[in-house]
């Protein structure tokens, strides 16, 4: 019995921790740790009452349909969300009480904000992202899926290790308090000995391997999967920044891993990388880290890029202005993303004449994103605008992320860098870049697609008042922390002495409850819209009027995606057949399609690097031997195994590609004027200049 | 259709690939992979590059460097790639599978063979307390050839099960691909150790 549970023992279940020493402290920690525990009951208990297990099987974790993989990225973005607002929230609210002292512990402060850093960043937003250009590329391109579907499960397998090992680092033992970026030394065995830094080693190294192969398989999809006819100058525009994000997942993720491992090298076996003595240099975990997280702001910001410029184009009914400036953009903002890392850490003892070439690159990178926000003004100037919920958010993302953004050119600059490094001005700036640049644009990217994934539309008004209520959230909770940045409060202090700072934690604790409640919001939206689906359905599935390949299918598409692999003439297929009054058109004849076959390769991965994290985060050797062992035994064994694809009969592909031709054809189509009611049933009367 | 010919040279052809190509889609994404498994041993490189001086005290390049169990090592892999490359021109003219799998245990036990020097290596490193816990320079030192040498180990892996596979599907197009994807990966080991030879001992001792 002697190693069973390597170094984990009773007391480090946080369940109990309150019932030992009664606390709010404790009482926050036991609370979040049961909060944890009852919801996996619950979601279990409901399966099995629902008798949901065999759906939940065969139809979502077996599947290796890109939509189905999509739509569970989202899923796992949702859940971490809550945690990550509740955590923001419980900050928030510790803070009003910080003047001089605090209702909460240093330490739980610590790992109240390095988990909702890493949560958010790794587990949300990415897994939006991830899910996006899951669900979009294949049907954006005009193919039947990803070019490696079986991988594709594996990366969301890995995704959901490095959520689950954050969720399990609740209620067993403590998450690190280093911060999202875990500096060492102070992370190190030296100074922090127990599980906190190992879990969260893990938790990144695993799923950034799946983000890594993600990149990868994009990117092939993108390159050589594209309908024949789609050059690259004719793909939509998500599809080009969602390449750009791939190139960049491919390249930006090694730097991290190779972080994450050299940590663990240290931590685990008493190497000398970044420790204080020995010759070990922490800066190289500086320099390796930001290699990767500068390219990562873009990563995640590119996408939702691409979600804005199909927003503008399809509610303006115009064709997007200036496509080629803005394909050149992210080109060369994927390109300089990788030059200007060094901006992170100004102030970490380098000469001047580099932090100027880095500060340089940084206002550089600036041009291109500005090119862009011209691009998205110049395509709604003169349109017919149709004021949706995703407008709202982009109108919020427009004035919003243009101030973040002025603020990042501010901080380009070295010398002011050095004023407000570290303040409450550089917490302003992210969250000013990341909520109304990425968040706004995932959640008005998710009221455009959500009918094409799941047949009805959301409600308006509700999303519209979320949207609204995420904006003037937004703004109260971020906005002061510019000005307690420039009073010189600086960001990750527990606590603070001067009284002057009180009011404005006040308006951010406000804030925080208005964005705690947009985000009840997104949840009343969806429970509304399911009310009503019959009245929002949209079958015929191009409820917007949309210009790219994936509104030519029905919605939900059928799990081929599209009958014939269309041939492409030109940039906004489907918006060209439109006006040309030729849509729906029925092919000569129909094919057998293939399509690979359900596989438990991603449960198998999720559940052996599961295990292999908390192994190695306890220290119980042999479940992590067995667990790599166990894997790659499966991998090897499964690699003798034939795969049969699954073939559908074209009979099959036919009746319900005619039927849904059939029923767009019969319905005489909705102009713009009756988008938002229920005669919008997916088919456009169109409204579109092409030629513009 | 010009858009659908397609030439066949992997990385270039970035055309559309429907049908039966997939086979192609998969070694231009192994490509992808090793460049990305590039960047990760170029990353360690650099790392090293910043850590030749941490010897703190403690054993440095002329300690740990054996010119000539690296010279074997070297010519070991070498050999080893070669008999790939052989061992592929088999399977290209399709020589039929013995031949082929002469080649291919060739290679297997020349890469085989570099292991076990590299581990007599490691362990004399050991007797001589040169261990990866005395020093910076020795921890990146041992990441990097051990990095290396992992990847190796699998490679060697890699090899014996496409071994068992041959042995019981013949050379299918499957398996075929598959061997021209080991190969990449062989292929690109052979060149990061021209790297590691180079600048790890030969810099490291000149
Ligand atoms: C929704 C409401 C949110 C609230 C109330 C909130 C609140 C906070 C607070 C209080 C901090 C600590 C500031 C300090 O160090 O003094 C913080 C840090 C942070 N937040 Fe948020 N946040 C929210 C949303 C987000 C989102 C959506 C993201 C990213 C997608 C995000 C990413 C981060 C990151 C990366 C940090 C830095 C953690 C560190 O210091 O290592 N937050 N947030
Ligand atoms: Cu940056």
């Amino acid at each position: 019995m002697i190693d069973l549970f390597g170094r984990l023992e009773w007391q480090e279940l946080k369940l109990l921790e309150f019932f030992h020493d009664p606390s709010i402290d404790t009482a926050v920690a036991s609370g979040a740790a049961w909060m944890t525990v009852v919801a996996a009951i619950a979601v279990i208990a409901w399966i099995t009452w629902a008798r949901r297990w065999a759906w939940l099987w065969n139809d979502w974790l077996t599947s290796v349909d890109h939509k189905k993989i999509g739509i569970m990225y989202m899923v796992i973005g949702f859940v971490m969300m809550a945690r990550g607002v509740f955590e923001g929230v419980v900050m928030r609210a510790h803070q009003t009480t910080a003047l001089d002292g605090g209702v909460l512990s240093n330490e739980h402060w610590a790992e109240l904000f390095s988990t909702h850093g890493t949560v958010m960043i790794f587990f949300v937003a990415m897994p939006f992202i991830t899910g996006f250009m899951n669900y979009l590329i294949p049907l954006q391109i005009g193919a039947r899926d990803m070019a490696f579907p079986v991988l594709n499960q594996i990366s969301l397998g890995l995704t959901a290790t490095g959520a689950a090992l954050t969720m399990i680092s609740l209620v067993v033992g403590a998450f690190e308090t280093g911060g999202w970026t875990a500096y060492p030394p102070f992370t190190g065995a030296d100074f922090d000995p127990g599980p906190g830094p190992d879990y969260w080693v893990w938790a990144i190294a695993l799923s950034g391997f799946g983000s890594m192969f993600s990149g990868l398989n994009f990117a092939v999809t993108i390159y050589k999967m594209r309908a024949p006819g789609m050059h690259f100058l004719r793909m939509p525009v998500f599809t080009w920044t969602a390449l750009c994000t791939s190139i960049l997942l491919v390249f930006a993720l090694p730097p991290l891993t190779v972080a994450c491992l050299m940590q663990a090298l240290d931590r685990l076996a008493g190497f000398h990388f970044f420790t204080n003595d020995l010759g070990g240099n922490m800066m190289n975990y500086a320099n390796l880290f930001w290699m990767f997280g500068h390219p990562e702001v873009y990563i995640l910001v590119l996408p939702a890029y691409g979600i804005f410029s199909e927003l503008t184009s399809m509610f303006a009914a115009k064709r997007l202005y200036g496509y080629t400036s803005l394909v050149i953009a992210t080109m060369s903002i994927s390109v300089i993303s990788f030059c200007v890392w060094l901006h992170h850490f100004f102030t970490m003892g380098n000469s001047a004449t580099i932090n100027a070439a880095f500060g340089i690159a940084t206002g550089i990178i600036a041009i291109p994103t500005g090119v862009k926000v011209y691009v998205w003004m110049a395509t709604l100037w003169g349109g017919r605008i149709r004021f949706t919920a995703p407008m709202v958010y982009m109108t919020g993302f427009f004035i919003l992320f243009v101030i973040g953004g002025l603020s990042g050119i501010i901080l380009a600059n070295p010398a002011i860098n050095w004023q407000v490094h570290n303040t409450q001005f550089i917490v302003a700036h992210f969250h000013n870049v990341l909520l109304p640049g990425l968040i706004f644009g995932i959640f008005a990217g998710v009221h455009i697609w959500f009918p094409k994934a799941f047949g009805f539309r959301l409600d308006e008004r509700a999303g519209k008042i979320t949207a609204w209520l995420w904006i003037v959230g937004f703004c109260f909770t971020f906005l002061p922390l510019y000005f307690l940045g420039l009073m010189g409060y600086p960001r990750r202090s527990a606590a603070f002495d001067n009284p002057e700072f009180l009011p404005y934690m006040i308006v951010c604790m406000l804030g925080a409850l208005m964005l705690m409640a947009a985000f009840a919001g997104l949840f009343v939206t969806l429970w509304v819209s399911i009310r009503k689906r019959d009245e929002l359905a949209v079958p015929l599935g191009d409820p917007w009027d949309g210009r790219t390949l994936e509104w030519a299918t029905s919605a939900p598409p059928p799990p081929w995606n599209f009958a014939m692999i269309p041939h492409i003439g030109e940039r906004d297929a489907f918006a060209r057949e439109k006006a040309d009054g030729r849509p729906y058109v029925t092919p000569e004849y129909y094919e057998d399609v293939h399509l690979p076959p359900n596989t438990s390769a991603g449960l198998i991965a999720m559940v052996a690097t599961t295990a292999f994290g908390f192994a190695m985060t306890w220290w119980i050797w042999w479940l992590a031997v067995a667990s790599v062992l166990g894997f790659i035994l499966w991998y090897v064994v499964h690699s003798f195994r034939e795969h049969p694809e699954v073939t559908i009969p074209a009979v099959e592909v036919e009746r319900h590609h005619a039927a849904w031709v059939e029923a767009a054809t019969l319905n005489e189509g909705v102009t713009r004027d009756d988008e938002t009611n229920s005669r919008n049933r997916g088919r456009a009367a169109t409204d579109m200049v092409v030629a513009s | 259709m010009s858009d659908q010919q397609t030439n066949m040279h992997p990385g270039l052809n970035l055309g559309y690939v429907g049908g039966g190509k997939h086979e192609e889609s998969k070694v231009f994404g192994f490509w992808v992979f090793l460049m990305s498994d590039l960047v990760t041993f170029g990353l360690v490189f650099a790392i090293f590059g910043t850590m030749r001086n941490a010897t703190a005290g403690g054993p440095g390049a002329h300690e740990v460097t054996e010119l000539r169990s690296i010279a074997i090592q070297t010519g070991l892999l070498l050999l080893s790639s070669f008999a790939f490359s052989w061992a592929s021109l088999a399977m290209k003219y399709e020589a039929g599978r013995w031949r082929f799998l002469i080649w291919f245990s060739v290679a297997a036990t020349s890469g085989l063979g570099f292991l076990i020097f590299e581990l007599l290596d490691f362990h004399h490193l050991i007797e001589i307390g040169a261990v990866p816990q005395r020093s910076g320079y020795l921890s990146a030192f041992w990441s990097l050839v051990g990095l290396h040498g992992l990847h190796v180990a699998g490679g060697l892996l890699w090899i014996g099960v496409l071994t068992l596979q041959i042995l019981k599907f013949g050379l299918t197009d499957t398996i075929k691909s598959r061997i021209t994807r080991l190969g990449l990966y062989w292929h690109f080991l052979d060149i990061v150790w021209i790297g590691i030879f180079s600048l790890v001992f030969l810099a490291g001792v000149a």
